[in-house]
């Protein structure tokens, strides 16, 4: 018998609210995928506020649920399970989903699991291409996570082989943005300037690729102060800055990093597949890097379309049906949010 | 019918289940669960609320109401009692009815003269409200530095309101049998937030 499973997710600035249905065969069907986002709240400030974050959660929390219901064609007394989000994230926006989660799970008499955002990240690709070859390799790129991240098991089994040192590189995206007076947030308006402009016209450092970096590790701070300093320079000289290769050449520096790093750790662990999720996956050059330099090296390929890349309530889900379907025992419901959950722990 | 209380606005973890009268309006506390623990609102309220509920020897289905503090209130787990009491009126589907906090402490005032309400609202500051002798608000809910009040005649320091006070806040909204109002939660303060100003330059020269 199918099992309906509720994903609740608030753990930065997206109150998200998700419904699969899970299949005998363990395939997990998508139903419902409702989001509120803060986002406009916090562009004045350039970064996401976490007190803006927490207030806009308890806000759109059973909003959002309800949207959810409705969206499905669900009654609450349909659902099997809840998952939520229990970390990592900001601790004040953990809690508004956390608790919600522990009262629609007292409520509706269903066990609840506190499952790991990151891992959720990752999850949700079944939802849109099927089961995950075990071992897969994952590429988690977001406003707050850059991570490689090697996946022998989604409900139980994910180890960190790399990620940043510094900032993620969703955040020198929006600091190159601001630095280029284009809007927050930095991804999309770069990518766009990045269409029209040479990808090659300046050369930005890459970071941690020397012979004695971490192999996997990744740093963006440096590129972002890099391009700062070419910015000023031309400033100084009194040029009009050339904002579209300034966006290229940047952007290619973030691509070829990345792509690079998760390719060859691909081929080192030989891994066949390639999961690129978070926000920063919907990042056109990103997308079509990794396709040419996978094809490349014969690994498959999948990046969830952007809507699933970004946070939203039916990655928990997917992954609670993950987990559920693993036969794990559920989170005690006295469980707290964790707000730096390591990815190894997939579920409390 | 049965009622469930809850206020975690103040370092207090707080469920508790009141009986009240549909005829008289007489209220009766049946079971409670408090923890003093300013950073378990997330961790214990609904082990509270369940706790409660089948102390009261009753489930969560059998509940006809919920009441729910609202603040103000200092710690980022007010909004996990609020959000608590929305999600338990959606899933059970009963109405959830906004408490001001300290009209819920102000319940518990003895009668007599004219009192003000104040809690800790961190800061140095206080969260206080004025009420006159039959317990109705004048004035408030604001938040100030202690010595910029003016003097009051009586002023109640309970720390945090009980399951009893907060239900007989709601009573009245409770047993019109109206729609309740929003839970909207008084924050009475702006979220610490600046905007950026000028970037900083990297270079030296």
């Amino acid at each position: 018998m199918s099992r309906i499973v509720m994903g609740i997710e608030s753990s930065c600035d997206e109150t998200g609210v998700g419904l699969v249905r899970l299949h005998d065969d363990g395939t997990v069907e998508l139903l419902a995928d409702e989001v509120a986002s803060s986002v406009e709240q916090h562009a004045r400030f350039g970064g996401v506020v976490p007190e803006v974050a927490s207030r806009a959660h308890l806000e759109a929390m059973v909003p959002t649920a309800q949207r959810a219901f409705a969206t499905a064609g669900l009654e609450l007394s349909d659902v099997d399970a809840i998952a939520v989000t229990a970390g990592p994230g900001l601790a004040g926006a953990l809690l508004v989903g956390v608790s919600a989660a522990k009262a629609y799970a007292a409520a509706l008499g269903v066990p609840l699991y506190g499952v790991n955002h990151l891992a959720g990240h990752i999850a949700v690709d079944t939802l849109q291409h099927g089961p995950l070859p075990a071992p897969a390799l994952a590429l988690l790129v977001s406003g707050g996570h850059t991570q490689l991240l090697r996946v022998d098991d989604i409900a139980g089994k994910i180890t960190e082989i790399g990620s940043t040192v510094d900032d993620a590189a969703g955040e020198a995206y929006d600091k190159v943005a601001r630095l280029l007076e284009l809007p927050y947030p930095g991804g999309p308006p770069i990518d766009k300037a990045a269409k029209n402009g040479d990808p090659t016209a300046i050369a930005f450092p890459r970071g941690m690729t020397g012979p004695r970096d971490a192999r996997f590790d990744f740093s963006f701070s440096g590129l972002k102060t890099a391009v700062a300093r070419w910015v000023e320079a031309a400033q100084r000289r009194g040029e009009e800055i050339p904002v579209d290769d300034v966006a290229a050449s940047f952007q290619e520096a973030v691509a070829d990093v990345l792509t690079a790093k998760a390719v060859r750790a691909a081929t080192e662990s030989g891994i066949g597949t390639l999961v690129i999720s978070g926000g920063v996956a919907a990042n056109s050059r990103l997308s079509s890097l990794a396709a040419e330099r996978c094809e490349a090296a014969g690994i498959e390929l999948r990046v969830p379309r952007p809507r699933l890349c970004t946070d939203n309530g039916a990655m928990i889900a997917a992954l609670g049906a993950h987990v559920v379907a693993a036969g794990c025992a559920p989170s005690s419901l006295d469980f707290s949010a964790n707000p730096a959950l390591p990815v190894s722990t997939v579920s409390l | 019918m049965l009622v469930l209380a809850i206020d975690t606005a103040t370092l207090a973890v707080t469920a508790g289940v009141v009986s009240v009268d549909r005829e008289t309006g007489a209220a009766r506390p049946l079971a409670e669960r408090v923890t003093l623990d300013a950073r378990a609102h997330g961790e214990l309220l609904t082990p509270h609320v369940l706790d409660a509920v089948g102390d009261a020897g009753h489930g969560l289905a059998d509940l006809d109401a919920i009441a729910c503090g609202v603040g103000p209130g200092p710690y980022t787990g007010l909004r996990a009692g609020m959000v608590t009491a929305a999600a338990l009126s959606h899933s059970l589907g009963v109405p959830a009815y906004p408490v001001c906090t300290l009209d819920a402490i102000a319940a518990s005032a003895e009668p007599g003269e004219p009192f003000r309400v104040l809690t800790d609202a961190r800061r140095r500051e206080v969260y206080w409200a004025d009420y006159d002798a039959e317990g109705r608000r004048l004035d408030g809910p604001h938040v100030d530095k202690p010595a910029e009040l003016t003097p009051a005649a009586r002023v109640l320091d309970h720390e945090q309101p009980t399951p009893l006070g907060i239900v007989e806040a709601a009573k009245a909204a409770i047993l019109s049998g109206a729609q309740p109002d929003p839970l909207t939660p008084l924050y009475l303060r702006r979220p610490d937030a600046t905007e950026p100003g000028t970037r900083k330059r990297v270079s030296t020269s």
